[in-house]
């Protein structure tokens, strides 16, 4: 008999799911340029005016961050799903959840990561001064893992439905609001001087909630499809 | 179950050390369910299933850490190579592996060395089937569960990984197998469990 150490379990799930995406980069910039493409289109839209591009700036970076992560929820578990990897994660011997966590790390850091990284230069475009923009680099840093944990439920339970792209959004956009509301309003309370400190901590503490609850959610979702 | 229609009842089958279970049956009578409800992937409607006496409902992932697990589906990524998906599905399984070892066990498959390296996409179906089966050569799991292992192998391949399930026999593993191959083994290592759906 032999099992893996829980450590090397995980690191091995990341590490197969790093490689995968080093080898298809395309996956991993479709989001990106989704981020930034939506970013750049509201100054276009709205106009040069910066006191406008200023009191967007939070909820257009939000919503954009927020609609790139979405984007990438698809490629979570669907491949794993159609080519037998899953199945043969669900046997490792090492509890389902804490792998789930390696899974949707990797996730965060080919998708999330990007958009917390770009995220100062988009605010540049809003004319964020630098407390505003360190704040939401803190509160997507925050925020896109939480978004990753609570849409790999959604993808989980998704799985091996058709249309389930948008079954996926319709199941998780509701989950992501208040992430949405303490992310854009941690930068908007810097942004008026009363400091972000409270939105933060929320945002801490719906981090804490989703590492907590979600990975059991999505492992019993990843069950139920392979059933 | 499969909808309404309940696919088998009543099996009450052991499976010895030593011993290989094929279980055959036409297409659409339960072999892979069967298999499935094996590894935990599918409950039983009803009864249980034991592993030394006790449910492997019961035993969660001390179960899984008996047991080799091969589906119809290969379990490969197609971007990384044969080397690669071996070694990742070893690190996962925590099967004690080295670059020398995963080599000598996609060869002992009958993969060539000029296949090693090549991302798995470019591999035939067959040669596909073998970097899957390869992890039997690196698995040290009593249990094999195999759903179709001969499927797109030729004869060559058969008889390697035949001969390979022999040598796990002879060293106490055991094997349940849903083929419609017939088992090249001894008559008395085989049981045979046939499902009529």
């Amino acid at each position: 008999m032999s099992r893996p150490g829980l450590w090397d379990a995980v690191r091995g799930v990341v590490r197969r799911d790093l490689m995968l995406a080093m080898r298809r980069p395309s996956d991993v910039a479709m989001s990106v340029f989704f981020l930034v493409i939506v970013a750049s289109l509201f100054p276009l839209g709205v106009g040069p005016e910066p006191a406008v591009l200023k009191t967007i700036a939070a909820g257009v970076l939000w919503v954009a961050a927020l609609l790139a992560c979405l984007l990438s929820l698809g490629r979570v578990f669907t491949a794993d799903y159609l080519d037998g990897v899953l199945e043969q994660m669900v046997l490792i011997a090492q509890p389902l959840p804490v792998l789930v966590v390696g899974k949707v790390f990797a996730h965060w850091v080919v998708s999330g990561l990007p958009v917390v990284v770009l995220s100062p230069f988009l605010g540049l475009q809003f004319g964020l001064d630098g407390e505003a923009l360190w704040t939401l680099v803190l509160s997507l840093l925050l925020g896109t893992p939480t978004l990753s944990m609570i849409g790999a439920i959604g993808a989980a339970l998704v799985l091996g439905v058709r249309g389930s792209g948008l079954l996926v959004a319709l199941l998780v956009l509701p989950l992501y609001v208040p992430v949405l509301i303490f992310g854009a309003g941690a930068v908007t309370g810097s942004m008026a001087g009363v400091g972000g400190e409270a939105n933060l901590s929320l945002l801490g503490a719906c981090l804490v909630l989703s590492l907590f609850f979600a990975p059991w959610a999505t492992a019993a979702g990843l069950r139920i499809a392979l059933e | 179950m499969r909808g309404e229609r309940r696919l088998f009842s009543n099996v009450n089958v052991t499976v010895q050390p030593g011993t290989v279970l094929a279980v055959v049956g036409e297409n659409g009578s339960g072999k892979t369910s069967l298999l499935r409800m094996l590894t935990s992937l599918l409950p039983p409607e009803e009864g249980a299933i034991l592993w030394n006496g006790q449910d492997i409902r019961q035993l969660k992932e001390d179960y899984s850490a008996h047991l080799t697990y091969i589906g119809h589906l290969n379990g490969v990524k197609d971007d990384l190579s044969a080397i690669e998906n071996l070694t990742v599905t070893a690190d996962l399984t925590g099967d004690q592996h080295s670059l020398p070892s995963v080599q000598e066990a996609l060869e002992s498959v009958g993969l060539k060395r000029r296949v090693h390296h090549l991302p798995t996409r470019v591999l035939s179906q067959g040669q596909k089937r073998r970097v899957a089966l390869a992890r039997l050569w690196l698995s040290t799991h009593p249990l094999w569960l195999l759903d179709e292992p001969f499927t797109s192998l030729d004869t060559a391949a058969t008889g390697l990984v035949t001969e390979r399930i022999r040598l796990h026999l002879q060293s106490g593993g055991l094997a349940v197998v849903v083929t419609h191959h017939e088992v090249a083994l001894p008559p008395e290592v085989v049981q045979q469990l046939r499902l009529n759906g």
